[in-house]
């Protein structure tokens, strides 16, 4: 491992910006991409199934609330919905007295809330769609066989929603790829926070940005081909059959 | 009443430059769109190379990166330019990038990409026979696009309008960023300046739905322009 | 020799898609007032044949010449292709086709549909086309119906729209793509009407059909096609009356 770095460091001695220090920014700026990302969309994911079942509810008291959060949070930028809660953390009087701000002085985890909220309401519309498209002649014959409305929306329509929200859920995984970049703006070291320091820094635009601009390319081609496959297995059943 | 501490007027102020921001980007966009979308229906094999490398690189980078990458890239580029103009031939100006030319630039690239995508399906969606129909008749290519080509696609076309529309207006959030003075920015400022986060953001917030709302009603009467002569369940 | 020109010409017209002829050197002429009914099997080529007199379809082979105009054609890489397109706009507003699948213009209300052509290709001003279009309303029978959208209107009543929208062009000649073949059969008989009435008139038509009482009644020369060449051709008393191929014999016996 010491040799490795050793011959890296050798590689790039004659770069002024691309040194091996500079190149742990953009490590830890990636790393702190991916935490950001992939916690948001889980968190959002999870939120976003009893979201989605109850904004189709009859209950008015039920959909009405679901339906207001998704419609403001699609309908507002990003940006302002983070600057509400990070700024909204630090203001709001006594908050730092209380046990929460242990967790919420870092930067990252209002960043998190925001962006966890912000997935939370595009997915739950994306399931909400997904679910509503399910096939009538399937639910009649899962009611045809007594099967009661858990039990129904548990094994037939859920299973068959999920496969069917797939390619919509790979794009809005992208989207929040993309989005995290505004991360940069509260001062997270993200990898648009990284190449912002370099920028400021080295006065090198072009070398920084371009640098994280390949990165985050790659990284969605790598989601692009992820969802991708999963499409492929999980959708088959839906092409016609073949031979 | 609710106190803005005197931000009324500079939010005010910021809400027209986001609306300017949105509707001239939304213009460059329609242009660019229709660009791409030719070009990746062309038969030049050039053209459809460029059309799909300019869509692939929107749309696996992040708009805040290259909204950055062209305002501080762009800002050194042009001195560069002007520069090498200073040392050859004598020429001394400098060109200070504009914050809001850069956004309007960057924007109205982005949505490009995704406006050519919406033009292109919608070009395809056209009836063929429409189109023989005009060239049996004897009209050139030109009146064909113009007379049957263009307003039928602009029918399919509204919907996916309408959506990119929706991107663009909160994507404009981004250019408080790079120090625009829009309605995010003086919010922020705002905030950090009286200690009352919620207030001005949420009246951000709320202008932004106004302005979504507006423009839904605007492209609803759009599409039903466009949609006369068509059977309901079209 | 006639000294005036005569309307259609084609010579040895040759079509291939990928590595199948579909039309192997054929040749047609059309005098005044000639009305040419092609007739076949589906796949026997006739529509295509058709469509090549208007260069909806490029031939790959062949002679195509308009009222004494002989198109030119030059080689591309993506085949062959005519070598000035205006010359093939003018040649196109000189010939009218009435297509199958009718395709009147949606966005456009039948009135519009009829004088577009004489207004944007023609060059007619407005007022004149909009007076010559409410005249062919009538003798096809629509005229209430002039400011209605195709989508308003059953399919034969868009058909013979379309048959006054050809008119419009006052054409040299008409082609005539399987004008009744989409239409309910209630419809059908409206439609031929109004093409009977053009054929008497003395207009120059080329029709693509199935209704073989059309063609007896009131075609000058019958061509039946199979497998892109003509089988049979001559006056509809003999190919259809008394046919001596095989094929053509079966193609007319009635199916049980």
């Amino acid at each position: 491992m010491d040799a490795l770095m050793t011959w890296l460091e050798a590689q790039l001695a004659d770069n002024s910006i691309f040194t091996l220090q500079t190149l742990g920014y953009y490590g830890e700026g990636l790393v702190t991409t991916v935490q950001l990302v992939v916690l948001s969309l889980i968190i959002g994911l999870v939120l976003a199934v009893p979201l989605a079942i109850g904004r189709g509810s009859t209950y008015r008291w039920v959909s009405l609330p679901i339906f207001l959060y998704c419609y403001v949070f699609r309908g507002t930028p990003l940006l302002v919905q983070l600057y509400l809660i990070y700024y909204g953390v630090v203001f709001v009087d006594g908050i730092q007295e209380t046990w929460l701000w242990v967790i919420l002085e870092k930067p990252f985890v209002p960043a998190l809330i925001a962006f966890t909220l912000n997935t939370a309401a595009y997915t739950t519309e994306i399931f909400r769609g997904a679910i509503k498209s399910t096939d009538r002649g399937e639910i009649e014959a899962a009611r045809a066989y007594g099967m009661s409305k858990g039990l129904m929306l548990r094994r037939i329509v859920l299973p068959s929603a999920f496969r069917r929200a797939l390619p919509a859920y790979g794009n809005e995984v992208i989207f929040m790829l993309h989005a995290s970049a505004i991360a940069s703006v509260v001062t997270i070291m993200d990898l648009t926070g990284a190449a912002r320091f370099v920028y400021a820094r080295f006065y090198a635009p072009f070398d920084a940005f371009l640098f994280v601009a390949a990165i985050y390319l790659c990284l969605t081609f790598g989601i692009l081909y992820l969802f991708r496959y999963l499409e492929r297995r999980l959708l088959a059943h839906l092409k016609p059959a073949s031979g | 009443m609710i106190d803005l501490h005197g931000y009324g007027p500079r939010l005010f102020e910021g809400a027209m430059i986001t609306i300017q921001l949105g509707v001239l980007s939304l213009a460059l966009a329609i242009v660019l769109g229709l660009v791409t979308a030719s070009a990746k229906m062309s038969r030049s094999w050039v053209a459809h190379r460029i059309g799909t490398l300019y869509t692939t690189i929107i749309r696996g980078v992040p708009d805040l990166v290259l909204m950055m990458l062209l305002f501080f890239g762009g800002q050194i580029g042009i001195n560069q330019i002007t520069d090498a103009l200073y040392n050859h031939f004598g020429i001394d100006i400098f060109i200070n990038v504009n914050e809001f030319v850069a956004g309007v630039i960057t924007i109205g690239l982005i949505f490009g990409a995704y406006m050519g995508e919406t033009f292109r399906g919608a070009f395809m969606a056209v009836d063929s026979g429409q189109i023989e129909a005009g060239r049996a008749y004897g009209m050139n290519h030109w009146l064909v696009f113009r007379r049957i080509r263009f307003p039928q696609m602009m029918r399919h076309a509204i919907p996916g309008l309408s959506n990119n529309w929706m991107v663009l207006l909160k994507t404009t959030a981004l250019v408080s960023v790079i120090g625009l003075s829009d309605m995010v920015r003086v919010a922020a400022e705002a905030s950090k300046a009286t200690r009352e986060p919620f207030t001005f953001m949420i009246i951000v917030a709320a202008i932004y739905l106004l302005i979504a709302s507006v423009s839904e009603w605007g492209f609803a009467r759009l599409q039903k322009r466009y949609n006369a002569g068509y059977r309901e369940a079209d | 020799m006639a000294d005036t020109p005569i309307p259609l010409e084609v010579r040895n017209i040759t079509k291939r898609f990928g590595d199948t002829e579909v039309l192997k050197g054929l040749s047609l002429k059309a005098h005044k007032g000639d009305v040419i009914t092609l007739i076949g099997a589906s796949g026997s080529g006739k529509s295509t044949f058709l469509r090549c007199m208007n260069l909806l379809e490029q031939p790959n082979e062949g002679d195509l010449i308009v009222h004494g105009e002989q198109i030119r054609f030059k080689e591309t890489k993506h085949g062959r292709e005519p070598a000035d397109w205006k010359q093939v706009v003018d040649m196109r507003a000189k010939l009218s086709m009435v297509f199958q699948s009718f395709n009147l213009w949606a966005h456009m209300t039948l009135l519009e549909n009829i004088i577009e052509a004489p207004v944007h290709v023609l060059g007619k001003s407005k007022q004149e086309a909009i007076a010559h279009a409410r005249e062919l309303l009538e003798r096809v029978g629509l005229a209430e119906r002039a400011d209605y959208y195709p989508a308003q209107m059953s399919g034969g009543q868009q058909q013979r729209g379309a048959i006054a929208r050809a008119l419009a062009m006052d054409p040299e000649v008409m082609l005539f793509d399987e004008p009744t073949s989409a239409l309910d059969p209630e419809l059908v008989g409206d439609v031929l009407k109004v093409m009977r009435d053009l054929a008497k008139e003395g207009r120059t038509m080329i029709v693509v059909t199935h209704e073989m009482a059309f063609a007896r009644d009131v075609s000058t020369q019958v061509i039946y096609l199979h497998q892109g060449q003509v089988e049979e051709a001559g006056p509809p008393d003999e190919v259809l009356g008394n046919p001596t191929s095989e094929r053509l014999k079966q193609f007319l016996a009635p199916k049980h």
